[in-house]
């Protein structure tokens, strides 16, 4: 875009920025290595640097589960080839326990931060906003690249706190304080922490200007005809995903803040009343459940942040793939307003064993009870989309549909979980363990597969081998079943988490043999994954060509694009919309069984509302 | 098109971008109302420096909207002028802030001291960084302003920088009030 606007210009504002950004999809620029692939202003480019830097993380935190799985299923056993790998972090070939907590933290940090905020939201949100609302590119491309390269420093101090001599972070990826607080409570306290502290602060910056742009974008730069309802459900997702970010982000900045005055400069706000090592502290009247609260109440947020994008690309996957239109496209999208909103209502459910007030907790069960609502709502629209579909199996359908699984198996647990009585019993169990892994871990990375799978075409111009993508679809859904539903039966029975050894306990040894099948199992998963990698590496270079422009045979706007599109998308005018985006099972001019968003409504065509004032006018009829 | 005229995508950044930052004062300020209801919190009266920065930020919200308009009828020697006044009003802001937080120190409230205290120098110094912020963008606007090489007569870059200001004084008035009131 041309920094020299004109007063005309800028006094029609919008129009103005358009046509400008118009002139620019016709034209290229002189583009060198680094405008092109390192410092790139295209959302195509900005959106694969983040898939891959998550993909890298995400067999970094992938990696760690199964070292800290190797101790928990092996507890007696030693494998030297540890120690040649991680030093005296696994002295005997065994790991040790300040290692072990350094590991489940890091495990945490990186899989909800770095791969399912900035690997999911940021790839998927950055690829498919402008793409599926008909614009030339973000609204702000510049501050789309920063974010980004705020993410790759966030990153590069979260990796090397990995190195540091005391090790990374190792207080659980919630960083509660007063342990996270004084260097010498732990080795995890000292450098390690403030490195995390640095790298998260990095981290929000990155997902404030993203989520700023991924809003300002889908207010303000669709394309004519593309109305808020005229939408698919990705960008509504995608749209809701970034309201909460940058609402609950900055709360969550405010307690890092907090945090790191009273590491480094003496401050009490969480510490009070603390001997270590026999020195009484001098900090006095600080708090740390009122660190709890500030980390809850993005810390919940963050959950639905990790999963909306998932429920917003199974649904777009769900529809293409059963060829039926998404079933209640307006409670879909209510849902999610909903799910939105008491996401910001809920956080204290995850302290309810704090000492909270149990009348306030009372209103937190309720509120955190009302979830099920919307979250039910979405299932069974899922499951009645997928209901007498002309279903076609491919890896992004089976992903997607396993997604819906997940959700559902998930979500239950989540019913136990929301009641503050049965809190008592189960909190910090293997049942709570099970329970976000389900429905916000894998459910979340089956939506991610589901995306990529599906948007592999469009991303790289080819597509992933099938037959990979079918072992690991089946590896992985099987997998996570096995590894996380006997968790449920450990937790139930108050097997705690984030412990080391569970040997010398009468009550869990019994577990013993069943820790050792999860252990065998998150292995195998995990080399499942390694083969997704390949999958995605080779497929790049190798796979089988894209020759037509819509393969997928979808209606929303990024497959009227060239197979490969340069910036700007689209070579002349962007396509205008005359139609919502799930017009499937619906014979179009060319005969196909679906009609696109951008091709118009014909004269004897009768439009979506009509059928259904039809539709409604003969039930009543009947009534 | 026949689209209702829609706001600049920049300045509805600027907005949203607004709305975080508020709720990152939100966070810090609810903290300390509850904070302020447990044990052992101690009131202190806020330094005189804060009213006169007061009365500084409120009189560089007023010549920032002078330079945008004086922009708005191209009249650009006053703009100039208008804009450096504004960013030496803000410079005189932070110093003033800095004073009172000299002030507060000579009186034993320290940083290290009751939590009160520190949540003062934790609230007032965030929100200095963001006029901080503002007082370097201010320098950025005016250095392009006496570029003769240059002309730009695009008022987006001038709307979002008083959008801004009025902000962060906005911002200041409510900590103000709020730290006031709530002791």
């Amino acid at each position: 875009m041309s920094s020299t606007l004109t007063l005309n210009e800028a006094s029609i504002g919008h129009i103005a920025h358009q046509d400008d950004a118009h002139g620019h999809g016709e034209h290229h620029h002189k583009e060198t290595f680094i405008s092109k692939y390192v410092f790139s202003l295209d959302h195509k480019t900005i959106s694969k640097q983040f898939l891959v830097t998550g993909i890298i993380w995400a067999i970094v935190g992938g990696l760690f589960s199964v070292l800290f799985r190797l101790q928990l299923g092996y507890p007696n056993s030693t494998f030297p080839w540890l120690e040649d790998l991680l030093g005296h972090w696994a002295q005997g070939g065994k790991i040790q326990p300040e290692f072990y907590y350094a590991l489940v933290t890091m495990h945490g940090t990186i899989l909800v931060f770095f791969v399912l905020t900035a690997g999911l939201s940021g790839t998927f949100s950055n690829f498919l906003i402008p793409l599926q609302i008909g614009a030339r590119d973000m609204a702000s491309p510049l501050l789309n690249c920063m974010s980004y390269w705020f993410f790759f420093g966030a990153s590069i101090v979260m990796m090397s706190s990995l190195f540091v001599q005391t090790g990374p972070a190792s207080g659980g990826w919630t960083i509660y304080p007063p342990l996270s607080a004084l260097g010498d409570a732990s080795m995890g306290s000292k450098i390690g922490m403030d490195l995390w502290l640095i790298s998260m602060a990095l981290f929000i910056v990155s997902s404030l200007l993203g989520g700023l742009n991924y809003i300002t974008t889908v207010l303000n730069m669709r394309t004519k005809g593309m109305s808020m309802t005229r939408m698919p459900l990705t960008i509504w997702a995608f749209f809701f995903t970034a309201v909460l970010g940058v609402l609950s982000f900055p709360v969550l900045l405010s307690g890092a803040i907090l945090l790191l005055f009273d590491r480094n400069l003496g401050t009490s706000f969480f510490l009070s009343d603390i001997v270590v090592a026999g020195k009484i502290l001098p900090n006095e009247g600080g708090s740390a459940i009122l660190f709890q609260h500030l980390f809850w109440f993005l810390g919940h947020p963050e959950v639905y942040i990790i999963l909306l994008p998932a429920m917003g690309i199974s649904s777009e996957v769900l529809s293409v793939n059963s060829r039926k239109p998404i079933f209640g496209y307006m409670a879909m999208v209510g849902s999610m307003f909903a799910i939105t909103i008491l996401a910001f209502l809920v956080w204290a459910h995850h302290m309810f064993v704090t000492g909270l007030n149990p009348f306030l907790g009372a209103f937190f069960v309720l509120l955190t009870l009302l979830i099920a609502i919307p979250s039910a709502i979405k299932v069974f629209n899922w499951l009645t989309t997928l209901w007498k579909g002309n279903i076609r199996f491919t890896p992004a359908m089976l992903f997607a549909i396993g997604f819906v699984s997940l959700f559902i198996s998930g979500g239950l647990t989540g019913i136990f979980l929301g009641n503050s009585a049965l809190d008592i019993h189960l909190h910090d169990t293997y049942f709570v363990i099970a329970h976000f892994h389900i429905v916000m871990g894998v459910a979340s990375m089956f939506g991610m597969f589901a995306g990529v799978y599906h948007w592999y075409p469009k991303m790289f111009g080819r597509y992933l081998n099938n037959t990979l993508g079918y072992i690991h679809f089946w590896l992985t859904i099987v997998g996570a079943y096995l590894i996380f539903w006997p968790m449920h039966y450990e937790g139930l029975a108050g097997m705690p988490r984030r412990y080391y050894d569970f040997q010398n306990w009468e009550s869990f040894k019994m577990f013993g043999g069943l820790n050792e099948f999860i252990s065998f199992v998150s292995i195998v998963v995990f080399a499942a994954q390694l083969l997704f990698v390949l999958n995605f590496f080779y497929s790049i270079w190798k796979g089988r060509k894209v020759t037509t422009m819509n393969p997928w045979d979808a209606t929303t706007l990024e497959w009227t694009t060239p197979i490969r599109p340069g910036h700007g998308n689209w070579t002349g005018e962007i396509p205008e919309v005359h139609r919502w985006p799930y017009d499937y099972a619906k014979v179009g001019k060319d005969g196909k069984d679906f009609i696109a968003q951008n091709v118009p409504i014909g004269a004897e065509e009768k439009t979506n509302d009509e059928i259904q004032a039809e539709g409604l006018k003969r039930k009543t009829a009947l009534a | 098109m026949e689209k209702k005229q829609k706001l600049h995508p920049h300045k509805f950044t600027l907005w949203v971008a607004i709305g975080s930052i508020l709720m990152m004062f939100a966070g810090l300020t609810s903290a300390y109302i509850v904070k302020r209801n447990q044990a052992n919190w101690q009131t202190f009266d806020l330094p005189i420096a804060f009213w006169f920065s007061t009365l500084a930020v409120i009189l560089s919200s007023a010549t920032m909207w002078l330079a945008l308009k004086s922009f708005k009828e191209r009249q650009m020697s006053k703009y100039r002028l208008i804009m450096v006044v504004t960013m030496v009003l803000g410079v005189l802001f932070i110093v003033l802030q800095i004073i009172g937080f000299q002030q507060l120190w000579g009186k034993g409230i320290t940083l290290k001291g009751n939590v009160s205290y520190s949540f003062l120098y934790v609230i007032v110094g965030l929100h200095a960084l963001h006029v901080i912020g503002g007082v370097i963008a201010l320098i950025v606007m005016s250095l392009l302003a006496f570029n003769s090489k240059k002309r730009n007569y695009s008022t987006i870059p001038v709307e979002l920088m008083s959008t801004y200001w009025h902000f962060v004084d906005i911002l200041w008035i409510y900590l103000l009030l709020f730290l006031l009131m709530i002791k």
